[in-house]
């Protein structure tokens, strides 16, 4: 175990601490690329999140040591590496309160562990005149996989509307169950708004209301990176997708947990070698769970690293991860309402909110905030957010957004809100108040 | 002159603030929609012809400051010009927000252009070059094709 648990985060930022001043709560100098660029005020974690070198170390680690193909090979070496694979697996699914490895199901990432739903589960459990539940808050990776399946099936796709601040509208969500209702998909935290939606709740309503064998599917892209999660005790949840990419661990790499006596009864999603257990020439029969889902040659370095996320994570201790966004957001969130002519979008209340700040600025369209605050070194993401159907909803073409995570701090909250200030004085926004952003 | 001052000129600003000829136009011969899936933004371009020439030109839509000061210049410079003027103004215009002409060792091409020189800046900006362009790429097709007119608004997209 020591290769992948190794490196923990070093707890500096907090120690640097100065006054009232909101320190980083992780150290920059564990995140090699921050620590070369100390200029650099990356705000775009919510697309993807910097990588510790305990996280980089491990998979290197890997490669040098324990390299071989897993499952395979007849030798020493390649046991050693189906070893870290199915330790990587113990490693994440801990981590994600999660007892049985079983429903563990290693994926590409969020969008693969969805559309492995819909393609498994969905072509053979959803017919015409079925009904769809998602949610016009969703991340297009969770909306156009249920959109394409409703139309393949000749089902229907109906879509919960959302509150004046960008929460689900559960009255809305409950006239929209019926005993039609296949599959309901809704994310735990909304990546443009920052929303954190009551998944239990949810879910529990979901099971009164809807068909028996309804699903219930999360995207947990940005909730996994963020809060403490049990997945174990979401009992009303059948299947969470998250990515590893976005919790400190390297592109290509997530899960899909589900239910064990689902996963057995669907068909697999892909076919190939390590998913098979006998094939004839005929028929063949699939190997055991997780591997039913997992054909070809598995991501091994992707897991390690990913589960060494987990350790470095778990060193923070996710309530300290969670507080320290918190910090960081309300203090954006002061700041930036402090400006004339910034609309900040999502919920007010900040219980119900992940470090996310999406806002427009009168008169300047998102992609110029975004050029001017690059030229200062502050990354934010300006658009859409994969989130077109949210969009047209708020009724703006864009927003900008910026997103905090464990190695940011109020000094990158400053030079966010110093470069709104300077788009603002450079568009001269106040000269013409007639002007309407967009 | 930094990049960013370069990329937004005051023309530019000055543009995008009160864009020209910001308009739905009635009667028009030639309407296209232009539409970057990437970001979001989309423009409607009207053109009116006389024979082969443009005498009107009018745009609305969605877009930072340099898709809609780019619209907003291209609306003034294509009006009174040909068919061939414009596909000729487009070719420079394309060179200038890609990086591939150097208006100062191009005379020709510096007065050709005028005060669209300010798109310049963006060639520093490979992000940003799709902005400057996709005007210019909704008058090429308006100017292309006899199919599209008023009665089939056509649509072209800029890759991502
Ligand atoms: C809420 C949400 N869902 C799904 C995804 C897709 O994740 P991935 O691209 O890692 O598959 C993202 C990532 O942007 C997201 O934020």
């Amino acid at each position: 175990m020591s290769k992948v648990s190794g490196g923990r985060a070093s707890r500096k930022g907090r120690a640097e601490k100065r006054g009232t001043r909101a320190a980083s709560l992780a150290s920059r100098s564990d995140f090699p690329l921050l620590a070369g660029s100390p200029a650099l005020h990356y705000l775009d974690s919510a697309a993807t999140a910097q990588k510790p070198r305990a996280v980089l170390d491990a998979m290197r680690a890997y490669y040098e040591h324990d390299y071989a193909n897993p499952h395979r090979g007849a030798y020493t070496l390649s046991v050693r590496s189906t070893e870290r694979y199915h330790e990587a697996r113990e490693r994440v699914a801990t981590f994600f309160g999660v007892g049985d490895t079983r429903r563990l199901i290693f994926t590409r990432g969020t969008t693969e562990g969805l559309n492995l739903i819909a393609t498994a589960w969905g072509t053979e459990h959803v017919f015409p005149g079925d009904e769809i539940v998602v949610t016009a808050l969703e991340h297009h990776a969770n909306f156009v996989p249920w959109q394409q399946l409703a139309l393949r099936q000749g089902a229907k796709l109906r879509i919960c509307g959302l509150t004046s601040d960008g929460r689900l509208d559960l009255d809305a969500l409950a006239s929209l169950l019926t005993a039609r209702t296949r599959i309901v998909a809704f994310n735990h935290v909304s990546n443009a708004l920052g929303t954190i939606n009551p998944v239990a709740e949810i879910a529990a309503f979901v099971r009164r209301r809807a068909a028996p064998d309804a699903i219930v599917v999360c995207d947990g892209a940005q909730a996994a990176p963020h809060l403490r999660l049990t997945l174990d005790d979401l009992a009303d949840v059948d299947f969470y997708a998250f990515s590893g990419h976005k919790m400190l661990g390297p592109m290509g790499i997530g899960a899909l947990v589900g239910p064990v006596a689902l996963l057995e009864r669907m068909s697999p999603y892909q076919m190939g070698g390590d998913m098979i257990e006998i094939v004839g020439d005929e028929e063949t029969t699939w190997n055991v769970l997780p591997h039913k889902f997992e054909a070809g040659t598995p991501n091994v370095a992707g897991a390690i690293g990913l589960a060494a996320a987990c350790t470095y994570l778990e060193s923070l201790g996710m309530d300290a991860v969670r507080a320290h966004e918190r910090e960081l957001l309300q203090l954006a969130l002061q700041q930036l309402a402090t400006i004339e002519g910034v609309q900040l979008f999502g919920p007010r209340d900040l219980a119900a909110r992940s470090g996310v700040v999406s806002f427009t600025l009168a008169g300047v369209h998102p992609h110029d905030i975004a050029t001017i605050l690059d030229g200062d070194g502050v990354c934010v993401r300006a658009g859409h957010h994969c989130a077109q159907p949210l969009m047209r909803r708020l009724d703006v073409p864009a927003t900008a957004r910026a997103s905090f995570y464990v190695y940011n701090d109020e000094r990158d909250v400053e030079a966010l809100v110093a470069g709104v200030e300077k788009t603002k004085t450079l568009f001269a926004v106040a000269a013409d108040p007639s002007l309407r952003s967009g | 002159m930094s990049n960013l001052d370069a990329l937004y000129q005051e023309i530019i600003l000055e543009h995008n603030r009160r864009p020209r000829n910001y308009r739905v136009m009635e009667g028009a011969d030639r309407v296209v929609k232009g539409h970057n899936p990437l970001c979001g933004d989309a423009l409607t371009l009207w053109l009116k012809l006389e024979g082969d020439r443009v005498i009107d030109a009018s745009f609305q839509g969605s877009g930072c400051a340099i898709s809609r000061a780019s619209a907003s210049m291209m609306t003034e410079a294509v009006k009174g010009k040909t068919r061939p003027e414009a596909e000729a103004l487009f070719t420079r215009v394309h060179d200038l927000v890609t990086g591939k002409l150097d208006v100062d060792a191009d005379p020709a091409a510096k007065k050709t252009l005028g005060s669209l020189r300010a798109l310049g800046g963006v060639a520093r900006f490979p992000i940003r070059v799709k902005c400057a362009s996709m005007a210019w790429h909704a008058l090429r097709s308006a100017l292309g094709s006899d199919e599209s007119s008023t009665n089939g608004a056509s649509e072209i997209s800029e890759e991502p």
